[in-house]
């Protein structure tokens, strides 16, 4: 039944051209950024391979690359999930899934799954990059495994906080403007307590301190426990305000 | 619990913060009835049709659905109600086929019976035509279709539908009628309207809710003896002076309709059309017309709705007989 859910959402996001035109805009900016690492690597590639322990290719492109993907997504996952919820209560299409013989947590679990759906589709299409050097060049695969392993569940955060966001609200703009305000703060709350005595607790709840490790290859699984927590906690608040929406009026 | 009891509402309450929306309400419809839910803006109906379709959590009062408790065992209550909300609940960019297949779905349909479900729900509401087409680019009348095809594509017990015929032309209306008394031979119908004709049209039971609170809970033979009411209209050819009939024993006042008709109302259980006739002879009046009078449906509603009077009977007595329908 999730999975229902789950197809129909992915089904009816490419019914837009906002889904289409999402996939051209992220592949274009990152292709972009990826060529011009790739540059970078042709012209520093003398130096490179006079270095004893220096950086191979995948250390080059990758943890670039997928660092401004992560920012780029960041801008793009909130108007993926804006209309989630927020669109059907504004459509009244709510009463549809309500009066059927489902749970809230299918339906939120279905709603998630569409969007991972979709995400999975963005990161294959990222990932298409990279392994496209396969033909030419040797790559660090762990180094890739990680990499992409991190962003995975950094996109399955960002969706988890604008699917919450999204049952807040009925109208899809006020989703995307709170849930990209969610993800940033998320993301710069070390920024502001550097230095200081407290600031160590803030820095370890960012984003951004529990992605960059992945990039750099190093698997913690707390990162990984950090990620699943903050999907898990913003899936059950989600399935706990559809609920109240039954209750209020 | 009588196997046949479809919907067993009980006691139910809801508040919206300080409001009392609906005030202990408590009906049950039986298999093979449609039930007819009457009232004016804001008594309450759609609320009451939100709370059984498992929309709305009641503030008190319990609702059971073929025998699970809608709080208790919400998914089997659920998955035997088909709910037609006031605005039908559309994906207006998914044809009228995706959108029936996925209500199919939704309602847990097995795999191999979605596809006849779906042609089944379609000819029922004549939309075998326009399968292919988006439901966005429907006009409103064929919109409507689609959400009553919603509600019936899992054949569920309990068919609850909200304002059915609302934006549908006057053939439409009498196709959805149709169809409203089909599904009434084998399922309950639970159907809110404003439109009162509709509801002698298609009703087997009616109950008019004002400010909350049911005022009445009828069939419609028992409406049929709210609406003959004590009152006698009366005709003759050369009319005697009223005080002739005022003296008539249980006659309480008469009233003077255009055409030398007269009203004469009388107290329930002495009626005195032996005595009008008896006269009318003796005297050569000319009597020429004289039949019991009726309410329409619509004085029944406005009675009980105008203040929340209790005592019908009283209300009823009092209000302007009209031709019979």
């Amino acid at each position: 039944m999730i999975f229902t859910i789950g197809l129909r959402e992915l089904k009816s996001l490419f019914l837009s051209p906002l889904a289409w035109s999402i996939l051209a805009v992220v592949q274009l900016i990152l292709a972009y950024l990826f060529l011009g690492r790739i540059e970078l690597f042709q012209t520093y590639q003398p130096q490179l391979m006079a270095m004893d322990s220096g950086p191979g290719v995948t250390e080059i492109i990758l943890p670039d690359l997928l660092g401004n993907a992560a920012i780029l997504l960041l801008l793009v996952v909130p108007l993926l999930t804006m209309r989630l919820m927020a669109e059907e209560r504004r459509n009244r299409t709510l009463s549809l899934l309500f009066s059927a013989p489902l749970s809230m947590t299918e339906i939120i679990l279905g709603k998630f799954l569409g969007i991972l759906f979709f995400l999975l589709i963005v990161l294959v299409l990222i990932g298409l990059m990279p392994l496209s050097l396969l033909a030419g060049a040797s790559l660090d695969l762990g180094l890739l495994a990680s990499s992409f392993l991190g962003l995975a569940l950094l996109l399955g955060s960002f969706a988890a906080v604008g699917l919450f966001m999204s049952t807040l609200t009925q109208y899809p703009t006020v989703a995307a403007i709170s849930s990209f305000g969610a993800l940033l703060l998320f993301w710069i709350l070390d920024w502001s307590g550097q230095g200081m005595g407290g600031g160590n607790w803030l820095a370890y709840l960012s984003l951004f301190n529990h992605y960059k490790p992945f990039l750099e290859g190093v698997f913690d699984s707390g990162d990984a426990v950090y990620h699943l927590l903050l999907i898990t906690t913003f899936l059950v608040l989600s399935i706990h305000r559809l609920d109240a929406d039954r209750m209020g009026g | 619990m009588n196997d046949s009891i479809l919907v067993d509402v009980k006691n139910l309450s809801r508040f919206y913060g300080a409001l009392q929306a609906v005030k202990d309400v408590s009906f049950t419809i039986r298999r093979g009835e449609v039930l007819g839910f009457l009232g004016p803006n804001g008594a309450g109906k759609t609320t009451t049709m939100q709370i059984i379709s498992g929309n709305l959590a009641p503030s008190a009062g319990s609702v059971a659905i073929a025998g699970h408790d809608l709080l208790e065992d919400p998914r089997a209550a659920k998955s035997q109600i088909g709910y037609l909300p006031e605005q039908p609940p559309l994906y207006r960019d998914l044809t009228v086929d995706e959108y029936l297949d996925y209500c199919a779905a939704l309602n847990r349909l097995p795999r191999t019976q979605r596809n006849s479900a779906r042609d089944m729900a379609k000819e029922r509401c004549g939309l075998s035509d326009v399968g292919r087409r988006l439901i966005g680019n429907l006009s409103k009348g064929f919109q409507q279709r689609v959400g009553i095809a919603q509600a019936i594509i899992h054949l569920p017990p309990v068919v609850i539908l909200d304002e059915p015929t609302v934006g549908l032309d006057p053939i439409q209306i009498r196709e959805i009628r149709a169809l409203i008394r089909e599904l009434g031979k084998d399922h309950g119908v639970i159907l809110s309207t404003h439109i009162l004709p509709e509801v002698q049209a298609t009703c087997d039971h009616v109950q008019i809710i004002n400010k909350g609170e049911l005022v009445l809970n009828e069939s419609i033979q028992g409406l049929e003896q709210h609406m003959k009411s004590a009152s006698l209209t009366v005709a003759f050819r050369h009319p005697p002076p009223l005080d002739k009939l005022e003296i008539l024993t249980g006659v309480k006042s008469i009233q003077t309709e255009k055409e030398g008709r007269l009203h004469i109302f009388h107290e329930i259980d002495r009626n005195p059309t032996d005595d009008i006739l008896r006269l009318a002879v003796e005297k050569n009046w000319g009597l020429y017309e004289i039949r019991p009078g009726r309410l329409s449906l619509e004085q029944v509603f406005l009675e009980l709705t105008r203040d929340s009077a209790t005592d019908t009977a009283d209300s009823i007595t009092a209000a302007t007989p009209i031709p019979p329908l």
